[in-house]
């Protein structure tokens, strides 16, 4: 037998789907014409992003002086924004890599859309990474290529080069892993091609796929080995960035506790992302059979459980500052919950460790428009708890003379409202136009677990026998 | 595979069917050429008597390459070619090398696996492959019996054989 099931364990794919349901289910809406809600959304997702794009254009232009940032406040909504977009992009590889290895099969219908979402994510915080460099067109001097300086190398001590490095990684690594993972899908899509367009264009990225025994044994061994190798790339992304401050003298920023925290603060914001996106694809391509009410709790699970070890870091550095009986360590802290900024900080509070909590009682973790709001509500809140780091701690310099607030400019909001035009503008291109779910793993869990499922065969073999 | 090989292809619409079949129309003295599927199937590969796949040993020494490279940049750059004091640390920090170094493991095991793999399985963009059978991408399980590669067994047998297995199907190609 290819799975043994518990009998106990929800089906993973309901309404009875036999194989090609499941394929017809899928490709229909990359073979059909695109729908009016696709349209509209795709429509005013790249006027969006043309908007921003305009602002990212001037901040390009001009420098990042039209950015509302001043001697105190270096850093803001650039490296927020940054931090927030990498951390979301976590759940992607979260879901496809450390689910696999812990062989948990619901994955299999959400992974395809939550990779896509890793990488735009990833091209979202890479557009801020870019752009806080002040002069963009430089931005290859981060990288060890000899030069005309002697050569003068990056420096290969500091956390902002390895960051570099992990982010570079990150983003082409699971480009790979995303696209290994489309090839038999799109082959799929290709021998059930009507068009040449069609048949051509899946045909050249299918790369000739057949689906040979030989190739799928390799092809598994492939992607467990991808998947043993981007889960500690996953985490020492987020460590890593986390040690852009952990590894600082800002009171507020140099503390251990920081890479796990960071790497907490990932999945959760991430599994929130994947929720809102997943309870708007569900609805709009009516893949109410394969993205269950399961699947939407056991998301909801990841989250009150990440959302509360992340209530756990905010309680434990609060703790630790007080504890360590260092001044500027206890005011750093102080000031975030009752300072200038303490709005910020609530709202960080309310957000991420009260509102996950909601999750204990299984009639709010399986109501959907609870869980859509809720899910907006933690990225809401994780915005503002990387506000409440950066901001809050470099506010209030060592000289009160020094001390600073931050106000942004129509080009720090503008800039972030780029991101988002990026994000779904390709969001909503992926959805139109390769596979949303994974055809392959799903059909691959489907025996034993589908409700339906002609079992008649089974009983026919024996009786033969 | 070109298209001037003669196959006979059994047809079936169960996984577990085909797994069976496989060893039901092996244990008759037939050799098959491999069995097409739309999704993996455990065991299917090593019932049809193909060899375990080396690819692990190939990513780890894609591993390996890849720390040796990146190990060997950063202590040319930061020992050999232009050392500089940065915070009293020694020119051959070793703990504050591992992040990079990690990094270049990870993109070098990525890299090299995807890209054997894709090489050990005749796969490359514009590959325009000899489909037995379109549904194989879709639903159905499909055992390719090369008529040549079995002098011994008469093609009706052959067919004969793959219908009792279960097959739904038998097709000439």
């Amino acid at each position: 037998m290819s799975h043994v099931v518990s009998p106990i364990r929800e089906k993973l794919v309901t309404g009875g789907k036999s194989y090609s349901d499941v394929t017809h289910d899928i490709c229909k809406q990359v073979e059909g014409e695109p729908t009016k809600e696709w349209k509209w959304a795709f429509g005013i997702s790249t006027l969006v992003f043309i908007y921003g794009a305009y602002c990212l254009f001037y901040t390009w232009w001009q420098g990042i002086g039209v950015w509302g940032l001043n001697k105190t406040v270096g850093w803001a909504w650039d490296i927020t924004n940054f931090v927030w977009w990498v951390g979301i992009g976590h759940a992607g590889t979260l879901i496809s890599a450390v689910l696999l290895l812990f062989r948990q099969k619901w994955r299999t219908s959400i992974n395809r859309s939550a990779e896509a979402m890793t990488i735009f994510a990833v091209l979202c915080a890479a557009s801020f990474i870019l752009a806080h460099m002040g002069r963009p067109w430089l931005a290859h001097w981060a990288l060890p290529l000899p030069n005309a300086f002697g050569s003068l190398w990056v420096n290969f001590n500091s956390p902002l080069v390895w960051d570099v490095f992990a982010i570079s990684t990150y983003l082409s690594v699971s480009l790979l892993f995303w696209y290994m993972g489309l090839v038999p899908d799109l082959a799929t899509i290709r021998d059930r091609a009507t068009t040449k367009g069609r048949k051509f264009w899946y045909g050249l990225f299918s790369l000739g796929w057949t689906g040979s025994s030989k190739t799928w044994a390799r092809y598994e061994y492939m992607s467990l080995i991808l998947a043993g190798i981007s889960t500690p790339l996953v985490l020492s992304v987020h460590t890593i960035v986390s040690m852009d401050f952990a590894t600082s003298v800002i009171p507020g920023w140099h503390t251990t506790i920081f890479p796990p925290y960071f790497v907490a603060g990932a999945i959760f914001s991430g599994f929130a992302m994947v929720q809102t996106l997943l309870l708007i694809t569900r609805v709009v391509f009516k893949l109410e059979d394969y993205i269950t009410i399961e699947h939407i709790e056991m998301m909801n699970i990841v989250i009150t459980v990440t959302g509360s070890v992340v209530g756990i870091a905010y309680l434990t550095e609060f703790f630790i500052a007080w504890y360590s009986g260092v001044e500027y360590e206890s005011y750093a802290f102080i000031n975030r919950a009752t300072g200038p900024y303490w709005w910020a900080y609530w709202m960080m509070m309310t957000c991420n460790v009260i509102s996950p909590q909601l999750f204990w009682s299984k009639a709010i973790r399986t109501n959907l428009m609870v869980s859509f709001f809720l899910s907006i509500v933690v990225n809401v809140g994780m915005w503002f708890e990387r506000f409440v780091i950066i901001v809050t701690s470099l506010h209030r310099d060592y000289l009160p003379s020094s001390w600073a607030m931050f106000s942004p400019t129509m080009y720090d909001i503008g800039d972030y409202i780029f991101s988002f035009g990026l994000f779904f503008t390709l969001f909503f291109l992926f959805a139109k136009y390769l596979p949303v779910v994974n055809m392959a793993e799903v059909k691959s869990v489907m025996k034993g677990v589908s409700s339906n499922f002609p079992e008649k065969k089974k009983a026919t073999k024996k009786t033969e026998e | 595979m070109s298209s001037t090989t003669n196959y006979i292809l059994g047809v079936y619409d169960d996984e577990d069917e085909v797994l069976h079949a496989v060893s039901e129309v092996k244990s008759k003295g037939i050799k098959i050429e491999d069995v097409f599927t739309p999704f993996p199937i455990h065991g299917l590969d090593r019932a049809v008597g193909h060899e375990r796949t080396r690819l692990p040993i190939a990513a780890f020494l894609f591993g390996v390459l890849g720390l040796t490279c990146a190990l060997s940049l950063i202590s040319y750059t930061m020992v050999f070619d232009w050392p500089m004091i940065i915070g009293g640390k020694d020119f051959f920090a070793l703990p504050n090398w591992i992040p990079v170094s990690f990094e270049g493991t990870v993109l070098f095991t990525a890299f090299g696996l995807v890209i054997t793999f894709c090489i050990s399985n005749n796969l490359y963009p514009g590959n325009q492959p000899d489909i037995l059978d379109l549904r194989i991408t879709d639903d159905k399980f499909v055992m390719a019996i090369n008529v040549d590669k079995n002098k011994k067994v008469s093609a009706d047998d052959i067919k004969k054989a793959l219908k009792d297995s279960g097959a739904i199907e038998v097709n000439v190609k």
